[in-house]
């Protein structure tokens, strides 16, 4: 049964319409690989087995009839920070405890619709604050990817961490995660898998626990670029219940792949060449341009000169609107109540324990730069960069850059527990610098595993596109894929 | 610029987080270095630049005005730590 889990989303689609497997065997052999597997991963934090039995049981009923959804029968994991109908939501957060929702996310709404069947839902940094998943209630999620003839543990990146472990170590057969300034492409890249931050407004935020909401999006994790094209579409609609949900009709992003990139224009930002670099990955990148080139791509150098500013930016826009977000979880109306001698002790007392450190360190930032005096030298000049980290894309794409290659990360995974990071904040906060400013300007960004390090660990490269050109990231990314190979972690567990 | 001890207790205070005098002083430190470097910003020459106020350029979406939802009550207390009779309950707020 084993072998099952390692179908892609397309193959099992197939094979599930022509009858060869049924709905029911799939999610069968996904519960059993998680039952043995999640224990060393650590990436589930609650599972529905009985849920996903069901829903099986449906699909397969509607497959025998010729019916059935475009991902009819296939077993997803869903990131904790989706709203999910009488399953544990708790954005990874102790100050959610026991937080069943009575109602579903429209990103998970639309999977369902389309006859995907629930695993479970997946770890993450707390409230998708973290690039290393060590920032959740539940603990750390372990990479399936090791260092070649090394058993140290390391991180799978963050915030959908579990997610992506999930994924690469075949856990589930996709999984929904969530990017506010690289948490779907940096763990996409340490695991050797593709990930997805669609443009801003093309995939509703309702039913997604808010961290910052002008650059919150969900997207897709998935083992290839065609199973990410397969879940986009379905995750992707447009919601009369999100405000900023783009009013544009969404495509068949799977009828992009296969598509020649001859003739296109691929720009290389000469900003993202950054100290301290490994060559590893300047190797990588230059691999990839070499790639494109043959296959028949422009390639040219570009210049995006305020890329610097984007993560000094974000730390102030992010934590701004996660103080604000945050303040919902005050102990009267869901999770953790801790009491205290009159109400203002109480909320203090349970968002004291409630918040881990790193939440309660961006919180703090966030009312600080948010507070009297303060306003216009920080939130209003970090809006103000943002403005020109923007404008530099659109320069870019106006002079005829179809998309724009970067390295996804400026590194490899790296251990769990890392001592220098764990000292000092901003350490961790430099794994954003390649995604962070796609983020910012609301463009559509994806990671796409490119090759493997001098240890054996797997790196990604990122293609940036224009406002809603989605269709053109998967067209290059399958490019990449097609040269590069796939990757996946030799079973150790 | 930089936060003192007495400044980011009285943040905690703002954001509703209880902090010992431990927590208080960590957190000076770290405020700090993140301050610090977010400093840079300052460099960049902003005159005349428009703040960003929306990613994408578009009227917000209003809804139809008309009822499309309610009477939840008990769903929208299912889920609080104390309630009575669809009400949540606090502690006394009013003397």
């Amino acid at each position: 049964m084993t072998e099952l889990t390692r179908l892609t989303i397309a193959e099992a689609r197939e094979k599930l319409r022509g009858k060869e497997i049924t709905a029911s065997e799939l999610t069968e052999a996904y519960v059993s690989a998680i039952e043995q597997a999640n224990p060393t991963f650590n990436a589930y934090v609650a599972t529905t087995p009985e849920k996903a039995r069901d829903m099986a049981k449906a699909s397969d009923a509607k497959l025998a009839k010729g019916e059935g959804g475009a991902l009819e029968g296939i077993p997803l994991g869903i990131k904790d920070l989706f709203a999910t109908e009488g399953v544990h939501t708790q954005a990874c957060s102790h100050v959610l405890d026991g937080f069943k929702p009575r109602y579903e996310s429209t990103v998970t709404a639309n999977l369902w619709t389309d006859g995907a069947v629930m695993l479970g839902k997946l770890n993450m940094d707390e409230f998708a604050m973290g690039s290393s998943n060590e920032t959740s209630h539940y603990g750390a999620v372990i990479n399936p990817w090791r260092a070649s003839g090394s058993n140290k543990q390391l991180v799978p990146g963050g915030s959908s961490g579990g997610s992506a472990a999930a994924v690469s170590a075949f856990l589930c057969a996709g999984a929904t995660a969530t990017d506010t300034g690289g948490s779907i492409r940096q763990p996409a890249a340490f695991t050797g898998t593709v990930g997805i931050k669609p443009t801003y407004g093309r995939v509703s935020r309702w039913g997604t626990v808010a961290f910052a909401s002008s650059l919150d999006q969900a997207g897709p994790i998935a083992r290839d670029v065609r199973d990410a094209a397969i879940l986009l579409k379905s995750m992707a609609s447009v919601d009369a219940k999100d405000t900023t949900s783009v009013d544009q009709p969404v495509p068949d992003y799977e009828a992009a792949i296969g598509k020649s990139v001859k003739g296109m224009k691929i720009g290389i930002p000469r900003e993202y060449r950054v100290d301290g670099m490994p060559e590893d990955i300047e190797k990588l990148w230059q691999q990839g341009i070499a790639w494109l080139k043959d296959a028949g791509a422009e390639i040219v150098d570009i210049s995006l000169p305020h890329t610097k500013y984007a993560l000094p930016a974000y730390y102030i826009v992010a934590p701004a609107e996660a103080s604000s977000n945050l303040a919902r979880y005050d102990g009267v109306r869901y999770g953790l109540r801790v009491p205290g001698k009159d109400i203002i002790e109480m909320y203090e007392n349970t968002r004291a324990a409630g918040f881990g450190r790193e939440v309660k360190r961006r919180i703090m930032i966030g009312t600080y730069v948010l507070s009297a005096g303060y306003y216009d030298a920080y939130y209003l000049q970090a809006q103000k960069v943002r403005t020109l980290i923007k404008r530099d894309f659109e320069l870019a794409f106006a002079a005829g850059v179809d998309v724009i290659l970067t390295p996804a990360t400026p590194s490899a995974a790296f251990g769990v527990a890392d001592e220098d990071m764990a000292a000092d904040p901003v350490k961790m906060y430099l794994n954003d610098i390649f995604t962070v400013t796609v983020n910012m300007a609301g463009l559509p960004g994806i990671a796409v595993p490119a090759g493997l390090d001098g240890n054996g660990l797997p790196l990604g490269l990122q293609l940036i596109g224009r406002p809603f050109d989605e269709e053109t990231l998967f067209q290059t990314a399958h490019v990449i894929e097609q040269t590069a190979g796939r990757f996946q972690p030799e079973k150790w567990w | 610029m930089s936060v003192d001890l007495k400044t980011v207790k009285r943040v905690a205070h703002l954001a509703r987080i209880a902090v010992s005098e431990d927590d208080a002083q960590r957190m000076t430190g770290e405020l700090n270095a993140i301050l610090g470097f977010v400093e840079q910003l300052n460099e960049v020459d902003v005159a005349g630049v428009e703040p960003m106020t929306s990613v994408m350029p578009m009227e917000m979406k209003k809804r139809v005005d008309a009822v499309t939802d309610g009477n939840k009550a008990a769903d929208i207390v299912a889920n609080a730590p104390a309630t009575d009779e669809n009400f949540f309950l606090v502690p006394k707020v009013v003397e």
